[in-house]
């Protein structure tokens, strides 16, 4: 079986090979293998050097400093860190925290923690499109609210949020902005410098880089503390304690550097095979695309060939590796929360397809994709009674089913 | 997660697909599911005067486990009176099709769609 075309770059991306060799520098013997920590010899300062070095790189690319940078093992561990640790260090202040419904599971399951802990968290739904309702915002802030979290891509749709207009309310409001940016970075611009935000998680994995290393951007200006949740020798400014793994950095350094010098162009090219995808589907009929169509990340289209269920249309279009906002594996049979969360119905939740094109995808990926595509959506819904019952004009929402 | 073999077949060549007079005297039609959890089945039977099914169509939303589930028990029904065929268990489908854990739902959703048919068909003999 050959390896199917890799449509779902939103998921991870293949580690790019420049940064690949940059990182294989920093592993045996024959490299820099030191601990960066170690300031007394040789090796500890070749280490330190290349940390530094993606330290730079890492700040530039979004308009910090390279001391705002904090290295963590991930974007979920940043998040962990910038949402338990401003809770945890503001708690006098107050224990309220605001987000989104359509928030990734590593922002919604530490406010759920929190909750645990006593704190207050307010989840908001958002806009059919998926954006976020600033008067909302404005109305659900507090006197105790201490932070808001809301990222600045979604995963699985991949709408952008105004992150200049929400950090704007939150300061006026003396609230921290926190955002998870592992889906925009080196996507789309961040400017630190102007951008009304407190912290910002990073991913590598999402961007050509290795799995396993994420960063936290903590603003000096104004001064953010936090309270560390990984003791342990005090590193990253007491931040986040643990030998830096430096050939993880160096990677992250280097994927970010790219992503800089290349996004431009990159955008530009994604955007067009995204469009053609869209477009290869356009003489369908009953097909949704999910979230706002402007407002959105070039790589993402997110769609729903309604009376399809997602799962059987991915198993049917073998040749292309993409996901499904269809939860038919996991054991609650809950569609995607995302989907719901946008108000949508059940049946094009389960609908759902999220391609996601990147680096790597060519025009003949994407002409490959739609045929497959059409073919079997058409094969599908011959099999579909959901199919059926619409061409016959009945409406679904008037039946009732006989779930168990 | 590969997929089975056997679902992959069942997606690839499924057995019966297809819609009968639901109005007819001698067909049963079973609909089961719900769109809300991603699982609708539509199973079909008819019966000669000897009350043993000579003809049974599906047709399935949902995945490729479920899309097996209701096709191979399209299958296994044809020839079968109307109570032999309410006695199969959806432990027989999960085992022909080696269903993981969490597709044990797909065979249960099958079961439940050929006893709706026979209920439907012997609501209409009354």
């Amino acid at each position: 079986m050959l390896t199917p075309t890799y449509m779902d770059y939103s998921s991870t991306t293949p580690v790019d090979a420049r940064v690949a060799k940059k990182m294989a520098k920093y592993l045996t013997m024959e490299g820099d293998f030191g601990n960066a920590a170690s300031r007394s010899h040789y090796f500890g300062w070749q280490a330190e050097k290349a940390v530094d070095e993606a330290r730079s790189q890492v700040a530039d690319l979004v308009g910090a400093d390279p001391r705002e940078i904090v290295w963590t093992s991930g974007a979920t561990e940043s998040n962990n860190l910038a949402i338990k640790g401003i809770a945890h260090f503001y708690q006098k202040r107050g224990k309220h925290i605001i987000t989104l419904k359509t928030e990734h599971k590593a922002v919604l399951d530490t406010c759920r923690q929190l909750e645990r802990e006593g704190f207050e968290v307010t989840y908001l739904d958002p806009l059919p499109n998926g954006l976020l309702d600033l008067n909302l915002l404005k109305k659900t802030i507090r006197e105790d609210t201490i932070m808001a979290s809301f990222m600045h891509v979604n995963n699985e749709i991949g709408v952008i949020q105004d992150l200049q207009s929400i950090g704007d309310v939150c300061r006026k409001n003396k609230v921290f902005f926190h955002v998870d940016a592992a889906q925009s970075a080196g996507k789309i611009e961040i400017d630190l410098t102007s951008l009304p935000v407190d912290l910002m998680s990073f991913s590598a994995h999402k961007i050509y880089g290795p799995k396993g290393m994420g960063a936290l951007y903590v603003s000096r200006k104004p001064r953010v503390r936090l309270e560390a949740q990984i003791h342990g020798g005090g590193h990253e400014r007491g931040m986040r304690s643990g030998t830096l793994a430096t050939h993880q950095i160096v990677g992250m350094g280097e994927a970010f550097a790219i992503a800089k010098a290349e996004m431009k162009e990159e955008h530009a090219r994604t955007l067009k095979l995204r469009q053609r995808l869209y477009a290869g589907f356009s003489d369908m009929e009953e097909v949704v695309v999910n979230g706002d169509l402007n407002q959105r990340i070039a790589g993402n289209l997110n769609i729903s060939f309604n009376y399809v269920e997602g799962e059987s249309l991915m198993m049917a279009i073998s040749d292309v590796a993409v996901s499904s906002g269809s939860a038919c594996t996991s054991s609650s049979l809950e569609p995607s929360y995302v989907l719901r969360a946008l108000g949508l119905s059940d049946e094009l939740a389960h609908s759902s397809i999220r391609f996601s094109v990147g680096r790597y995808t060519t025009e003949k990926d994407v002409d490959d994709a739609i045929a497959q595509v059409k073919e079997k959506v058409e094969k599908l819904r011959d099999l579909s009674p959901l199919w059926d019952m619409y061409k016959d004009g009945i409406d679904l929402n008037s039946v009732e089913w006989a779930a168990h | 997660m590969a997929y089975g073999k056997k679902v992959l077949d069942h997606y690839e060549n499924p057995r019966n697909v297809g819609v009968l007079d639901k109005e007819a005297n001698n067909v049963g039609t079973g609909m089961v599911g719900a769109p809300a959890c991603g699982d609708v089945m539509r199973l079909q039977i008819q019966v000669n005067d000897d009350g043993v099914i000579e003809e049974a169509k599906f047709k399935t939303y949902g995945c490729g486990s479920a899309i097996a589930s209701s096709s191979l028990l399209t299958e296994w029904v044809k020839g079968k009176t109307l109570d032999e065929a309410s006695q199969i268990k959806n432990t027989e489908i999960v085992e022909e099709l080696e269903l993981p854990p969490v597709k044990i739902h797909c065979s249960v959703l099958a079961e439940d769609a050929i006893k709706a048919a026979i209920n439907d068909l012997k609501s209409k003999a009354s």
